[in-house]
């Protein structure tokens, strides 16, 4: 058998490793378990946005004795989702801080009994003077967080910025809002816990972070690290929605099984999942820009402010990320980022794919298109002549090194769009049509890895091991939920060993099984998780061949042969890697100053859409996403990944819109919270260029989020293209075009000159 | 989302799933989503949003494409069901199965039974579909993570193969 020349592996498209469980319905997700005894729990939530709780009835013709109930007393360790700040209760005690914060929890054996028994218990409330907006919050005269509703601030300084307002030929000015989004995976948050003394808890989830989970159960549950086991099972669907939200109804399972001794199963259902678990921040940006005549950035400031919702959670981080991101890319001589994440009483803002930069980067691509029109240049020349090149540093002074060419990306991009000849064709279409049509770009980037100094801190750790079979294993604690973790991170173990794809598998995310090699998120596991399986691969090979069992050339068989002669003499064989920071990577968190990531995926992504003058819908009529994302390490992951994020972002832009009630999401039904089918998309056409990433696997890096990045500002440009209307806000429904269209006089598109104020 | 109690009497109901003929002795109005899930242990079958949104529960009912979260079990009696256990011979998968396989069209998978079922329903009405036709036979199953853009093209590939034959 021929196995002296090098296999590839990475960068062909083999099949996915759980796919044919995924297409004959056999793949195991957590509704699809049943423990002998198991018990059904369900979750008593506020009714109103924020008070003190006075008294909990129980309804007397309810037999009580069959239910178990759960109130904050019946926790044994600290009443609170162990994540950052640690302010989030599990059950609320005295206090309500949000709509459906729970309360109390109830299991019995029969679930349909549940939704009865939770409508029988009744709280009354001391009701306190709820905050529903960011200016109500941002004016402090009710403090609903902290002393000052402020859970986190950032502020980014770089150059002279006090100067260059006497030298702009143009200040340009904007303000831009993004609403709430729900994640929408399609399987609903759901956990299974058990518990018995001797073992202590364990929970089968659909999550993207087993450790999260485990470090949250462990503060919950009073139990040290080995009495708390976390099990991922087949996730369906995340999008950052199974981040953090997993820990709460984790912990809620874990209490019902603590007390009852029998195995508790909490899976929401859509409603409730809708109403109670994290969305997007909603966020606020104003921009004030100097700028030279030709079209020049001499400095600006940005302000950006997101909503967090009741408790701190993760808003800290999605800050950070929407702060680093929010001067685009492009170079900045001077900036001042002034961030804040400020608290509302509705339900906690959180991770959703892009994390805060889908937020700041529309503002930046919106405001792009404003200055291009105020100067009087084209929206691709503004951004010709304000691109960052190699050798220049960003707004946190990170000086890039890679050989990033936007300019030819940007034109590489209009080519395949066939921008200019479209654009030309509508502008003498849209004199007699009452179907508008427009074109609309948005250039960006998306860092991947955790920000600044996070990797650091995550301190992941990965192993390898591999059985008397020949049967290498990948052991790690990242989370397969669609986007190809475990086909990925397969192909980048077999080729490191030179071995078929089919010789390698992955271990199920089971915090008794696997290192932690962190959390599923910030675009970070093919990057940084696979380098690690690279190198924890490698190490098994050096093994082997450190014991003179195999040279440098070997078949699969020899390479069985010497795992069985090795296991045989030293028991197992099996390498682990610890994250090393890269050297020379710099990160000043006091100052936020220095390498934000170690690597940028860019991108151009250019929107072709129609808007009907009859209906006052937008159409997305045709889509182009160009980006350099380094290695592609597999063709059909990488592009579904892509499509995918761009459907979800054209639903943001103009689809997803949540209705808020007093805090209290009022639309949390599939039937009128509308995402987009089928029969709603553009072909979404998808390329890559491959420039490559010293410090991920293969040249890798992060593409997970970047498509959520591009695609709204594009097409809300394309709408200005096409109607010369400016919309600032999104989402972008028909029923906004229409009040607009009535109300505002056209601007002349690319062409309006002098200063402009007041941009909203 | 569930509408039945132990106070409401039983029945019999029988039907065929997947080729075989299943009595049921169960609350009338019981989803038949559930009756498949817990009763008969068919699990591929999901819930999404258990209000006939989504299409996870997609199941062929006498050949129709329809929710299973809508259908009351008793409508099932006499009939013929097909759940995604059903559409691979044995080991040998479904072309459409091998397509979604090879073209990227399932991601999380959790959407994915419905969508073959919707897509294997669609391939039966009409043998070579258009995108346009492809994008309308499918939208009743939402995808939250391909952008469809690789399912259009694994129906397609399909579609080809089986007419190729």
């Amino acid at each position: 058998m021929a196995s002296s020349n090098e296999r590839h592996i990475v960068g062909t498209s083999v099949p996915r490793k759980e796919g044919r469980d995924k297409v004959t319905g056999a793949a195991r997700y957590v509704d699809d378990m049943t423990l002998p005894g198991m018990l059904h729990g369900a979750t008593v939530r506020s009714k109103i946005a924020r008070g003190n709780i006075k008294t909990i009835s129980f309804d007397p013709s309810v037999p009580w004795d069959e239910f178990v109930v759960v109130t904050a007393k019946d926790i044994p360790g600290k009443n609170c989702i162990a994540l950052i700040l640690d302010d989030q209760p599990c059950l609320a005690a005295e206090s309500v801080n949000h709509p459906e914060e729970p309360i109390l929890l109830l299991a019995h054996a029969d679930r349909h009994k549940l939704r009865k028994a939770v409508d029988a218990i009744s709280i009354e409330y001391e009701s306190l003077s709820p905050v529903h907006s960011l200016e109500k919050s941002e004016k402090q005269s009710t403090i609903i967080w902290g002393t000052d509703n402020t859970f986190k601030t950032f502020l980014v300084e770089k150059g002279e910025l006090d100067s260059v307002w006497s030298e702009a030929a143009h200040i340009v000015e904007g303000e831009y809002f993004t609403g709430a989004q729900e994640q929408l995976y399609i399987e609903n948050n759901g956990v299974i816990a058990s518990f018995d003394p001797q073992h202590g808890v364990t929970v089968w989830g659909s999550l993207q972070c087993p450790y999260y989970v485990h470090k949250a159960l462990m503060a919950l549950c009073g139990l040290p690290e080995h009495k708390v086991r976390v099990v991922q099972m087949e996730t369906g669907g995340a999008f950052g929605g199974k981040e953090e939200y997993p820990s709460m109804i984790a912990g809620h399972a874990a209490l019902l099984a603590i007390k009852s001794g029998r195995p508790v199963k909490i899976v929401y259902d859509r409603m409730e999942d809708m109403v109670a678990t994290t969305k997007r921040h909603p966020s606020r940006t104003r921009h004030r820009t100097a700028v030279r005549k030709d079209g020049k950035i001499l400095g600006g400031e940005i302000e950006f402010v997101i909503d967090g919702g009741a408790y701190a959670t993760l808003s800290s981080v999605v800050l950070s990320r929407g702060t680093i991101h929010a001067g685009g890319p492009y170079y900045w001589p001077s900036v001042r980022i002034r961030t804040r994440a400020i608290a509302t009483n509705t339900p906690p803002h959180g991770a959703f794919r892009g994390f805060g930069a889908p937020q700041s980067l529309f503002a930046m691509e919106r405001h792009m298109d404003r200055i291009a029109q105020v100067v009087g240049i084209s929206p691709i020349e503004i951004r010709r002549r304000n691109f960052l090149m190699p050798g220049q540093t960003t707004t946190t002074q990170q000086t890039i090194h890679e050989k990033i060419d936007l300019d030819s990306l940007l034109s590489r991009a209009l080519e395949l769009s066939d921008y200019h000849t479209k654009k030309k064709r509508f502008a003498v279409e849209n004199k007699t049509s009452t179907r508008k049509k427009g074109m609309g770009i948005a250039t960006f980037l998306h860092g991947a890895g955790f920000t600044g100094s996070g990797e650091r801190y995550l301190n992941s750790l990965v192993g390898v091991e591999a059985g008397p079979d020949g049967v290498v294993r990948v052991l790690v604690s990242s989370a397969e939920f669609g986007q190809g973790t475990n086909t990925v991170l397969c192909q980048i173990a077999a080729e490191a060993l030179n071995l078929p794809y089919e010789c390698v598998q992955i271990a199920q995310p089971d915090t008794t099984v696997v290192p932690n090699s962190g959390p599923t998120v910030a675009s970070r596991t093919a990057m940084i998780v696979g380098k690690l399986v690279q190198s924890a691969a490698a190490g098994i090979k050096r093994m082997l061949s450190n014991a003179r069992l195999l040279g440098d050339n070997y078949t699969p068989e020899q390479f069985c042969a010497a795992c069985r002669e090795f296991i045989a003499a030293h028991g197992s064989l099996n390498s682990e890697v610890r994250y090393e920071a890269p050297p020379g990577v710099y990160w000043d968190d006091e100052h936020y100053r220095g390498e934000a990531y170690a690597a940028f995926a860019w991108a151009v992504y250019v929107a072709e859409v129609s808007v009907d003058l009859t209906t006052y819908s937008v159409t997305v009529d045709d889509f182009v996403a160009l980006q350099e994302i380094g290695k592609v390490l597999h063709p059909v992951l990488a592009e579904g990944q892509i499509s995918g994020g761009v459907a979800q972002a054209i639903g943001f832009a103009l689809y997803e819109k949540v209705v808020w009630q007093d805090g209290h999401m009022f639309n949390n039904q599939m039937t009128n919270y509308i995402m987009p089918t089928s029969a709603d998309l553009p072909p979404i056409r998808v390329f890559f260029e491959q420039n490559g990433n010293i410090h991920g696997a293969h040249g890798a890096k992060g593409i997970g989020e970047l498509p959520m990045d591009g695609p709204a500002p594009a097409i809300v440009n394309a709408v200005e293209d096409a109607v010369g209307v400016r919309f600032n806000s999104i989402p972008l429904l028909p029923e906004d075009l229409f009040q607009a269209l009535q109300t505002e006089p056209p601007v002349a598109t690319s062409s309006l000159p002098g200063t402009a104020r007041g941009a909203r | 989302m569930n509408s039945s109690g132990d106070a409401k009497p039983k029945c019999n109901v029988s039907f065929t799933v997947n080729g075989e003929i299943k009595s049921l002795r169960i609350h009338p109005m019981e989803r038949l989503l559930d009756v498949l899930r817990n009763e008969l242990g068919l699990t591929g079958t999901k819930e999404g949003c258990g209000e006939g949104e989504c299409g996870s529960c997609s199941i062929l009912l006498d050949g129709l494409l329809v929710n299973s979260c809508l259908v009351p079990a008793a409508q099932a009696h006499g009939s013929n069901v097909v759940t995604i256990e059903g559409i691979a011979a044995h080991s040998l998968l479904h072309p459409l199965q091998e397509a979604f396989l090879e073209c990227g069209g399932a991601q999380c998978g959790i959407c994915t039974p419905g969508m073959i079922l919707a897509a294997v329903h669609l391939l039966e009405k009409k043998a070579e579909p258009t995108q346009a036709e492809i994008r309308e036979g499918l939208a009743g199953n939402l995808c939250r993570c391909t952008g469809y853009m690789q399912i259009f093209e694994a129906v397609t590939k399909a579609a080809r193969q089986r007419v190729a034959k």
